[in-house]
């Protein structure tokens, strides 16, 4: 008998993941977009083009000064409520269109503009400043979580100083074409390659996430998303962007500049050993852990994720405790290079120094050398 | 043969090897790959693959008789359910080694990372042997249901690093784990126990390595003049009891 059956099913795999790359000159070496681009474009099949997006620090010199306001405009309305609003409580010294390029890949663009500001002292601002021992930053994350909130259609996609976050629907290569990154120069660069999986594929919903010159990129999932949102909005902290990893931006914002602990400790609070493995630990550290543990119970990050967090201070990496997602690192000379396939390194980077898998839980820190901003 | 990988996106680069192997290929020299995906996947036949690069994740999945040497790194999921065949990588390699392989051998020079063995098995002559020279994550040997692992932790570039992780033989039911030295009790899952080699054990062993050691120049005696241990589990059916008791 001469029977020909159909396949089964479709043989051709498709590649689920995402991606994400970073690297960080620790002397403040300048590197133009085109180097990241490169990086993250290797890894094109981890996404699928729902998602990409870019951080980089450094690339304001000139404003060095002010806060550096990314916004995001899906109506004209939007716009000028914005505007409104930043001209009630900013001084601006600079705003203007981020640069972009017509391009076929992206469809529909919402409006982008920058903003270079500083606080300005209304009756609300010496308030905050006086009598609620708020700092500058404490004021502009309740700007962005304001703006976020309340003006519909508005989105801070970052608000640090010297830095910036380009990030949209598609590719990563296709959104680095949109924002003509190459124009760029800075000394750390992170860039991110979404496949969406639970929650859905926007401009907003790209990564990076970021608060201040916080910038997460992320591979992953969090479980534990509810708990650490209501936990963050008991600070004020709101989530407005649909998407998980948004809550780890604000975490970094709440356990370092906030609450004064080491990236080290805010690392081993969102990646705890688990219990069994604090118990069998020396006396000191086990004490450590232990209260990490109680009093950040609700910042503790569930699920699988590689996480790289950058900051005008530096770059870290990050895996959950049992290393469900890859991360590879690597040196060269005073480059530190962070990413999810090693060969994304190795296409900037052919000759590493060093090249090592870290290991769950345990931050990579790469930090900036002293002195150098 | 010789095929240029230099910036050749994974498909063309597998469909030019399946080419060339289909046109009766027996050493196939791949240069300039750098993460290309699956290559070497579900080849038939035994033909040679030299990689200089690092390839992409798959490396070796499904395959069935190939050899394929890695002269850099490796990355994750390597030689993923595969069936027979070799595949050397003198480099380190990623998580997930080796996972649900069945048959042929896998020889890491150094480190390899999380997960690795996971859910090997074997059938009759169907015997898989993994070899890791450097030092290995945590859930070496994850629900391990047949197959050999070795454990050497001499070649690592990280002196540091404790020879293997945490959740060792996590859910293991089958096979055996040869670690060179001791290992970290502490370190290892509620499932296995550790114990003294037999002569038969040391036998079969010293086969495995001598196979290992030829293929990277690698000195034998100097391997063989540690003692070793064999892990193995205590039950066959770790879980049987997790949710409610069963009959025997």
């Amino acid at each position: 008998m001469n029977v020909t059956r159909k396949p089964t099913h479709n043989f051709q795999k498709d590649i689920s993941n995402c991606g994400l790359t970073g690297f960080i000159s620790k002397s403040g070496t300048l590197v133009g977009g085109e180097v990241i681009i490169k990086s993250i474009a290797l890894m094109h099949d981890r996404g699928n083009g729902l998602g990409g997006g870019f951080a980089a620090y450094g690339i304001y010199p000139d404003y060095r000064e002010f806060f550096a306001f990314h916004l995001m405009y899906e109506s004209g309305m939007a716009l000028q409520l914005t505007e409104e609003y930043l001209e009630r409580h900013f001084f601006i010294e600079q705003h203007e269109e981020i640069p972009t390029r017509r391009t076929p890949a992206i469809v529909n663009p919402p409006v982008f503009k920058r903003y270079f500001v500083k606080p300005l002292e209304t009756p609300e601002y010496r308030e905050a400043i006086e009598f609620q021992k708020m700092t500058d930053e404490d004021v502009v994350v309740r700007h962005v979580m304001a703006v976020n909130n309340e003006i519909e259609g508005a989105f801070v996609v970052s608000s640090g100083k010297n830095m910036g976050a380009f990030k949209g629907v598609g590719y990563p290569e296709e959104i680095a074409d949109f924002f003509r990154l190459e124009e760029y120069k800075g000394y750390v660069w992170t860039a991110h390659n979404r496949f969406p999986t639970n929650t859905p594929g926007w401009w907003g919903g790209a990564h990076p996430f970021t608060l201040l010159d916080w910038s997460i990129v992320h591979n992953g999932e969090i479980s534990s998303y509810g708990i650490n949102k209501r936990y963050l909005e008991m600070y004020g902290y709101l989530c407005t962007m649909l998407t998980d990893t948004e809550v780890v931006a604000y975490t970094l914002d709440l356990l370092i500049r906030k609450h004064g602990l080491t990236p080290e400790l805010a690392s081993l609070a969102m990646a705890s050993p688990f219990w069994d493995i604090i118990d069998a630990l020396p006396e000191d550290e086990r004490k450590l852990l232990t209260a990490i543990r109680q009093v950040y119970g609700s910042a503790l990050l569930n699920g699988p994720f590689a996480i790289l967090f950058a900051s005008n201070e530096g770059l870290i990496g990050l895996n959950d405790r049992v290393k469900l997602r890859p991360l590879v690192c690597a040196t060269k000379d005073d480059f530190v290079y962070m990413a999810s396939e090693e060969a994304a390194i190795r296409e900037i980077c052919p000759q590493p120094d060093k090249v090592w898998a870290p290991r769950g839980g345990e931050p990579v820190i790469a930090k900036l050398n002293p002195g150098v901003i | 043969m010789k095929i240029d990988a230099q910036g050749l996106y994974y498909r063309d680069l597998n469909q030019k090897i399946r080419e060339a192997v289909a046109a009766g290929a027996t050493e196939i020299e791949l240069v300039n790959v750098n993460g290309q995906y699956f290559i070497g996947d579900g080849i038939n036949r035994e033909v040679t693959l030299t990689i200089q690069g690092v390839p992409g994740n798959d490396l070796a999945a499904f395959m069935n008789g190939a050899t394929i040497i890695v002269r850099d790194n490796g990355q994750d999921n390597i030689g993923n359910t595969m069936n027979a065949g070799k595949v050397i990588v003198h480099g380190h390699a990623g998580d997930v080694l080796g996972y649900g392989m069945r048959g042929g051998r896998v020889h890491i020079r150094k480190d390899v990372g999380y997960r690795v063995g996971i859910h090997m098995k074997s059938y009759n002559e169907n015997k898989p042997v993994l070899v890791a020279g450097g030092k290995a994550g945590d859930f070496f040997g994850e629900y391990m249901a047949g197959g050999v692992l070795i454990l050497l932790g001499m070649f690592s570039d990280d002196a540091d690093k404790p020879k293997h992780g945490f959740r060792f033989g996590t859910g293991m039911h089958g096979g055996t784990i040869f670690v060179r030295g001791e290992v970290d009790e502490k370190k290892l899952s509620r499932e296995v126990g550790v114990f003294e080699l037999t002569d038969g054990d040391r036998q079969e062993l010293e086969g495995y390595l001598k196979d290992y050691c030829g293929d990277f120049g690698i000195d034998f005696a100097e391997v063989m003049a540690e003692r070793f241990v064999k892990i193995l589990p205590k039950s066959t059916r770790p879980y049987g009891n997790m949710y409610c008791p069963m009959p025997r």
